[in-house]
Order: C-alpha cells, then sequence, then structure tokens
C-alpha cells in the first residue's frame, strides 16, 4: 500500500517536473530553423498584458491556416517593453523570430534611457490600432470637452486625470492635448496606474477629475452611463462609437496605440521577405479578422517605406512629448 | 431567487460528463502548475488558452474553473511541503503550515489548506452570485486615501508578526522595504537602486523574494547544518489527512475568519490576495496568543494555515465577481480570463449580464463545479503530496533547489533573476542563523510599496492636501478601529504589567535579571522587566527568552 502510494507520488512528481520542462522549454525556444517550420513570437510582456493578447492571437492565427508549423509565443515582460527589447536587440540574424512592438514601446524607450532603441531592430510592419479616450465619470459637470478644457486651463494642478503607466498612449496624449489647448504639460496633474482596470476604477470612485484610457477598456462602462466620453484620438469617427474626435473639435490632437512587428537586426533580405509574407497570409485569415473584430481594433496595415516614415515620426513626436512632459 | 433559477440552468447545461472530464483535466493541470514554485496560476491559463479556443464555450469555461482554482490550491502545496510557496498567496499559510509538515502533520496541513481553500472560494462564489452588484459599488468607494488607511491598517495589524524581538522585526521589515523600493517609481519615473540595471527597471518580483528567503534560504540553512543536527534529517509523517472533529472545530472558525478577509479584497484592485492572506494570518497569530496556544509558532497551528487559505481563495473568488461585473482584472490571471471571455464573444462589464447572461451562468455554475472537484482531487492527493517528504532529505532538497531555480527562470526567463534569487537566497540563509524573522520582509514588500504609492496619489490629486486622507466615511472608520484597538491593547498592555510587577515584587525580587525568569515561566510573550520602560527594555527582553527559544525548537523557526 505505502510502496503503492509512493510511486503515485513519485509519478506526481515526474509530473510535475515534465510540465516544468515543458513551460521553460516553451519559454526559451530557439534553434536553427526556418520561420515556416518553426517561429517565435516574443511579446515583451507579461501573460496578461496587451502585446501578450496580440503575440497570442497572432499565434492563433497562424496555426490555423498552417502557415507555419510550429509558432511559440515567448513572454519577456518588463521596462514597458524595453527588456524584451534590449534581449531581442541581440538575436543577430535569427530568422525565425519576431518581436511584439508598438507606440508604448517608443514611449517607454525614451523614458527608460536603457542604451537600446527601435533602431537596434528591423521594424516590419504595423498591425492594429486602438485609440484612447478621453472620459469624465457621468456626475461631472464637464458635459463637452470645452467645458473641460476650460476648466483644465483654470486649474491644470487642481484637475487631475488618471491613466496608464508614465510613458504609455494615455500619458503622451494627456501631454499632448495640452499642449495643443494652450496648458505647459508639465504642470498637468496626471496620476500614473499600472493598468487600466486600476485606472478605470479611479474614475468610477471620482478619485481624478477625468481619465484618459483605451477606448476599449472603458466602451462598455460608456454604454452603461457610468461614465462620459468627451473625445477620442482616432483621425476620424470610429465606425460604430459614437464619440467625437478631438480633431473635429478644434484639438489638434491625433494618436493610435498601434500594434506591430519586428524582425531581429541583421536579417537576410530573403528572410525578412519570408517573414512579411507570413504576417501578409495570416492577416487574411479569418481567425485574424475575427481578432480584429473581437478586439475591437482597427486594421491599420502598413510595411515597407511608409511604415519606417510614419515610425520616425512617431519617435520624434514622442521625444517632444516626453520632454515637454519634464520627465 | 431569479438568481437561483439561473443558477440552476447554469448547472444544467455544465454538468455533463464530458465536461466534468475538462473540468478534472483544467483541475490536475493548474494543481500542477500552481505547485511548481514560481509558476501561478496567470502562467497556467495563459498556456491553457490555446487548447480551450477549440472547445465550445461551456467546455471552455469549465475548464478554466478548474485551472483558476486549481492553482491557487497547488500554490499552498509547495509552501506547505517545502517551504516554496507557488505564488504570492500562499505565503501566508506556509508559515504555519510547513511548520505542521515539519512536525510530522504534513497531510493535515495540506488537507486543512484544501479545505479552506474549499470553504473561501464557495462563501465568495456564493456572494458573487447573489450581491455582485453591490460588490461593484464597494469597489468604486475605494480611492487612494481609503487605500492608504487600509495598507497603515493592515500594517499595525499585522504587526504581531514582528513583536518576538522588537528591533530585528523592525530590522526583517526594513530589509523588505529597501527589497520593494527597487525598480521605477510609478508615480514620477524615478529609478531607484536598479544599479543601472534596465532588468531591474520593473522591481524584484515578490516571487523571486519568496523562493529565495523561504525556499533557497531553508536549504541554505539544512546544509549548512547537516550533520550537526541529528533530529533534522529526516521529516517524519503520518500519512492520515483526514481532520479529525478537534481539528475542524479548531479550524472551522478559522475558515470564515479567512474568508471575511477575503472577500472584500477580491474587489479592489490593490494587493491581490496577500493583504487578506497576511491579515488572516496575523490575526490567528493574535488570537492563539490571548488563547495561550503554543503550537502557534513552533509546531505549527491548525488555524494558521486554515485561515489565510480561506481567504486566498475567497479572494480569487470574489476577484472573479469583480472581472464579470466590473471588467475589472484584478490580476494577471483575471486578465487573461478577460481576453478568454472575450474570445466567446462575451465582454465582461456593467452589461454582461444583460447581454449574455446564459454563458455567464454557466460560467458562475462551473467555478462551483471546480471547487468540488478541486477538494475532492486535493484531500486524495494530501496523503501523496506528503510522502514527498520521505525522500532522503539530500536528494529533496537538491529537488526544491532545482525547481526553485526552473520556476523563477520561467517568469520572465532572465538571469538576472536567477542571480538575485541566489543572493536573496544567501540573506535568508543569514536571517535564519541569527534569528530575525523572515515574515515581516515579506509583509513589508507587500504592503510598503501600497502604503507608498496611494499615500502619494491621494496627496497628488488634493495637491498637498493633507485632510484628504480623513476625508472620506471608510477612512475615518479605518483610523477609529485603528486607534481604538491601539487604546485597547494599551491598556491591556499596562494592566498586565502592573500584575506581573506586583507578583514580581512580592516574589523573585526586582532588578534587571528577573526578566528573563519571569518571561520564561509564563511561556507566552516577553513582557518587560519592571525596571526599564518603552520599546528598548521589550528588545532586552526578547535577547534572553529567544536564546532560550533557541535551543528549544533548533529548525522549527521560519
Amino acid at each position: 500500500m505505502s510502496s503503492r502510494t509512493f510511486t503515485k507520488a513519485a509519478l506526481g512528481v515526474a509530473a510535475a517536473g515534465v510540465v516544468g520542462l515543458a513551460l521553460v522549454n516553451a519559454a526559451a525556444g530557439g534553434g536553427e530553423a526556418t520561420a515556416r517550420s518553426k517561429l517565435v513570437l516574443m511579446a515583451p510582456a507579461a501573460p496578461g498584458g496587451g502585446w501578450d493578447g496580440f503575440a497570442r492571437e497572432s499565434q492563433q492565427a497562424i496555426k490555423s491556416d498552417g502557415i507555419s508549423n510550429n509558432v511559440q509565443v515567448v513572454n519577456v515582460p518588463g521596462a514597458g517593453g524595453t527588456i524584451g527589447l534590449g534581449q531581442f536587440a541581440q538575436m543577430e540574424g535569427r530568422s525565425d523570430m519576431m518581436m511584439v512592438t508598438g507606440g508604448v514601446m517608443v514611449g517607454a524607450v525614451e523614458l527608460a534611457d536603457s542604451g537600446v532603441s527601435m533602431e537596434d531592430v528591423e521594424p516590419l510592419v504595423r498591425l492594429a490600432d486602438d485609440y484612447a479616450a478621453l472620459v469624465v465619470p457621468a456626475d461631472s459637470p464637464y458635459e463637452t470637452l470645452d467645458d473641460f478644457i476650460e476648466a483644465w486651463k483654470q486649474d491644470p494642478g487642481g484637475t487631475s486625470i488618471s491613466g496608464g503607466s508614465l510613458g504609455s498612449i494615455d500619458h503622451l496624449l494627456t501631454g499632448l492635448v495640452a499642449e495643443k489647448v494652450g496648458i505647459d504639460p508639465s504642470q498637468t496633474n496626471y496620476i500614473a496606474y499600472s493598468g487600466g482596470g486600476e485606472a478605470l476604477t479611479s474614475m468610477l470612485s471620482g478619485t481624478t477629475v477625468a481619465g484618459m484610457s483605451g477606448y476599449n477598456e472603458v466602451a462598455d462602462q460608456i454604454e452603461a452611463g457610468n461614465l462620459r466620453a468627451l473625445a477620442i484620438s482616432s483621425k476620424e469617427r470610429l465606425p460604430g462609437v459614437d464619440v467625437p474626435t478631438f480633431l473635429e473639435q478644434g484639438v489638434d490632437a491625433e494618436m493610435a496605440n498601434w500594434r506591430g512587428l519586428a524582425a531581429a537586426p541583421g536579417v537576410s533580405e530573403e528572410d525578412r521577405g519570408e517573414l512579411l509574407e507570413i504576417v501578409e497570409e495570416y492577416r487574411q485569415t479569418e481567425h485574424w479578422q475575427d481578432a480584429l473584430e473581437r478586439n475591437s481594433w482597427t486594421d491599420s496595415y502598413m510595411t515597407g517605406d511608409e511604415f519606417e516614415a510614419f515610425l520616425d515620426e512617431e519617435i520624434s513626436r514622442t521625444e517632444d512629448i516626453v520632454e515637454g512632459l519634464g520627465l | 431567487m431569479d438568481q437561483l433559477n439561473l443558477l440552476l440552468e447554469g448547472f444544467g447545461s455544465a454538468l455533463t460528463p464530458i465536461n466534468l472530464l475538462w473540468v478534472l483535466i483544467g483541475a490536475l493541470l493548474g494543481t500542477a502548475v500552481g505547485v511548481l514554485p514560481g509558476l501561478g496560476s496567470s502562467m497556467a491559463v495563459a498556456l491553457l488558452l490555446p487548447i480551450t479556443f477549440t472547445l465550445d464555450p461551456t467546455a471552455a469555461f469549465i475548464m478554466f474553473a478548474g485551472v483558476y482554482f486549481g492553482g491557487l490550491f497547488g500554490d499552498s502545496t509547495a509552501g506547505i511541503l517545502l517551504n516554496t510557496p507557488g505564488n504570492s498567496a500562499a505565503i501566508a499559510g506556509s508559515f504555519e503550515g510547513h511548520r505542521m509538515a515539519k512536525d510530522g502533520r504534513a497531510a493535515k496541513a495540506l488537507a486543512t489548506a484544501a479545505v479552506g481553500a474549499f470553504v473561501g472560494g464557495l462563501i465568495a462564489t456564493t456572494l458573487v452570485v447573489f450581491f455582485a452588484p453591490l460588490l461593484v459599488k464597494m469597489a468604486t468607494a475605494f480611492g487612494p486615501a481609503e487605500y492608504f488607511a487600509l495598507a497603515v491598517f493592515a500594517f499595525l495589524a499585522i504587526s504581531s508578526v514582528v513583536s518576538e524581538s522588537v528591533v530585528k522585526g523592525l530590522g526583517a521589515l526594513g530589509i523588505g522595504l529597501v527589497l520593494a523600493m527597487v525598480g521605477v517609481d510609478g508615480p514620477s519615473g524615478t529609478v531607484r537602486y536598479t544599479l543601472g540595471m534596465p532588468q531591474l527597471f520593473d522591481g524584484i518580483s515578490i516571487v523571486v523574494i519568496t523562493v529565495g528567503l523561504l525556499a533557497l534560504g531553508e536549504v541554505l540553512h539544512i546544509a549548512g547544518r547537516i550533520h550537526r543536527d541529528p533530529a533534522m534529517e529526516r521529516i517524519g509523517t503520518n500519512g492520515r489527512a483526514r481532520l479529525e472533529r478537534t481539528d475542524v472545530r479548531k479550524a472551522l472558525p478559522a475558515w470564515l475568519r479567512g474568508t471575511a478577509f477575503g472577500v472584500p479584497f477580491g474587489i479592489i484592485p490593490a494587493g491581490g490576495a496577500e493583504v487578506p492572506t497576511f491579515l488572516a494570518y496575523g490575526t490567528e497569530k493574535r488570537l492563539a496568543k490571548r488563547r495561550g496556544d503554543k503550537e502557534f509558532g513552533s509546531t505549527g497551528s491548525i488555524r494558521g494555515v486554515a485561515a489565510p487559505e480561506a481567504a486566498g481563495n475567497a479572494t480569487a473568488g470574489t476577484a472573479m465577481g469583480a472581472l464579470l461585473a466590473l471588467g475589472l482584472p484584478t490580476s494577471a490571471t483575471a486578465a487573461i480570463m478577460l481576453a478568454a471571455f472575450q474570445q466567446y464573444g462575451m465582454q465582461p462589464g456593467p452589461l454582461l449580464f444583460e447581454r449574455s447572461g446564459e454563458l455567464v451562468w454557466t460560467l458562475l455554475a462551473s467555478l462551483f463545479i471546480g471547487l468540488v472537484v478541486l477538494v475532492i482531487l486535493n484531500m486524495q492527493f494530501a496523503v501523496v503530496w506528503a510522502k514527498l517528504l520521505l525522500i532522503p532529505r539530500h536528494y529533496l532538497y537538491a529537488g526544491i533547489t532545482v525547481l526553485s531555480m526552473l520556476g523563477v527562470y520561467a517568469i520572465s526567463s532572465s538571469t538576472l533573476d536567477l542571480w538575485v534569487l541566489l543572493v536573496i537566497g544567501l540573506l535568508g540563509f543569514v536571517m535564519r542563523r541569527y534569528q530575525f524573522p523572515l515574515a515581516p520582509v515579506l509583509i513589508a514588500v507587500v504592503l510598503g510599496p501600497l502604503a507608498e504609492t496611494e499615500l502619494r496619489r491621494a496627496l497628488t490629486v488634493s495637491e498637498g492636501d493633507v485632510s484628504v486622507l480623513v476625508s472620506s466615511p471608510v477612512t475615518v472608520i479605518l483610523y477609529s478601529v485603528l486607534v481604538l484597538a491601539l487604546v485597547v491593547s494599551a491598556l491591556q498592555h499596562l494592566r498586565h504589567r502592573r500584575q506581573k510587577s506586583a507578583a514580581a515584587l512580592g516574589g523573585t525580587g526586582e532588578g534587571p535579571d528577573g526578566g528573563s525568569g519571569g518571561s520564561g515561566g509564563s511561556g507566552g510573550e516577553p513582557v518587560a522587566p519592571s525596571g526599564p520602560t518603552g520599546s528598548t527594555a521589550a528588545a532586552d527582553a526578547s535577547g534572553p527568552s529567544g536564546t532560550a527559544r533557541e535551543t528549544e525548537k533548533m529548525g522549527t523557526r521560519l
């Protein structure tokens, strides 16, 4: 009896060990293979983060049509993605890897000053965007963006605005809007929260006067009547979203929380083409189209020179805003 | 009783043989991943997400329910047996649990934990079913000032864990605060104590600190005295997991107290399950002291396992409520599950129950089923797991070392984490060697940043006006309770001391040496002798009593 239970225990330990090894193997995977047989997507964020979700949707899309035989997601969390960026920058010439990147990383690079930048990798493509919205609690006296801006101009310090962590799209957009309406961005009272959820409760509990948040995170609260959206950061009104843009209300501020992919530094022209082809293929899959809709992402496919120009502009604009915010 | 009917309908669609198979698989996988140090349920859910994409929604939810709670059940297993809690929610339960294991009552500790997790989860989930909208209201009553009051409250409520030696306790608290401070400061973006290494920008993960301090520190401690202490060669275990009637009578109130701590914390997105588990642990410790319970802190008290475990799972239960009703992921696990729900066109939030009511009730029913399956599973496993301790020590501790390293590496594939782990392990060894308590370090790591960030947020919003800290009913109530508790305990202390000094005057006479005799005899807390006063006196008194304890139960300390 006791020896049997001992065997059971041993089996249990062995099983646990195997699971552990499998996890680590999944995390450390790599090797010399082509992207068609084995592809690794690095999500420079913890499981549960936005980039992790993006990476896993991509993984599923690639799997769904057998575009690559074996796709794995590796999480390298930390410092707004710059830890992942730093690691990826070391993977000279790896043809079987892509890293998830986006606007948040551009901001984090500016903020962290950690010696790595987007120049150290090969940005490939921009795939999906969403936008930030300025919201106030339903019982707030501010009905329109104009009301809010007037009050904000009078008392920048007393008009606290909550949002994501420093350097996030929420933060950068707050700085940008402030600058455009003639408030010194460094005078704004921005309360940083580590996640959208925390920022949301701070708005619902009336801690801060207003909140800057990803529109999708607050959409339901707006519909349920708990929050009121004053403006959204998209260029044009989004289909099915009844929120006016900053631009149409006379504030020259427009910003997308874009997500895309980058290749390792020093990949050959051929490998780069292959990776782009994979992206091009999985973008067409039903799963990806479905994913865009489910996550309310706007398809913003952009590559080549166009993407490069966009990225350059994005970086220089972020530099300016970060400087203006006094960080 | 609308909810009841809807819930029964949910059970109807969830309870099919094939779904039961899924929940079993989910529970097994969740437990397995939870058992590994460092790998919590968030990792388990993330890895399983792709698998569930191919299932129909009901099957997927039921599997998630198994994984979600399974990870929490598993976390405590490793903590109790090997002192390597799988994630931060299991730390508080490990203190007494591991003592019980060392005392040969591992199976019983595991069973207590399993039932505690079940009770906590069950009550919390039931509350979610009936009172979800109310819970949501509660969440929005908490702003930075309230959080800060809560953190202060928790600090003082848990302070009993530093009471053995005030100086060493405060020292340990300080170490914890320093460790917690590493990284980029959220509100200002200032970089603190990172030695210029970007890998440290996000701070040191609490899992790394826990595993280093508890697991690796323990391994080094054992290795350091392996041939000197024959009693430590092997832990005995009588394989009985059955809880006797007396055990249940002891544990039941503790389970309920723990649940009461856990329920409110699931909804508010701060600190996760650590704060309530520590609060539950602190309360039990305090009660044990009042009761004169000698098991607590020596051979391991069943209550000290029961309460934190119930608190941990109660938090998880109401966290699910917050996720569903508010769309508010209060933990990483919840964030991934949010993504999973969206996969099935279910958008958690204020409109969820209207939009996809049927799925929600199935999910809630799944949670109940998952809990039942898990408690059955874990009661059976308790005996098997406890057999782990029969493995000869040198293999066992080598295994712990490997698993700790593996688990920590798996969190973020960072080699720096391994070095940090090693350094903290050495720190844990030194602290054990010089009898520093370890619990305050972990408490400081959990509560320190919470208190700091929230205080600064509150003051930033109010532009430096301190009155904001006491401007709401919640804060006023919390501080009032705190002041009341302090006054009462001070009065008690005073009366106690007066009795003591009266007895001392009548007996052995006064003098600085009288203290050690007195405290040794009472067996309770070291009470300062009549001569000197204040905190220095308490520290002095703890010196001799500390060494007395040392010979008495070497190695049973944390």
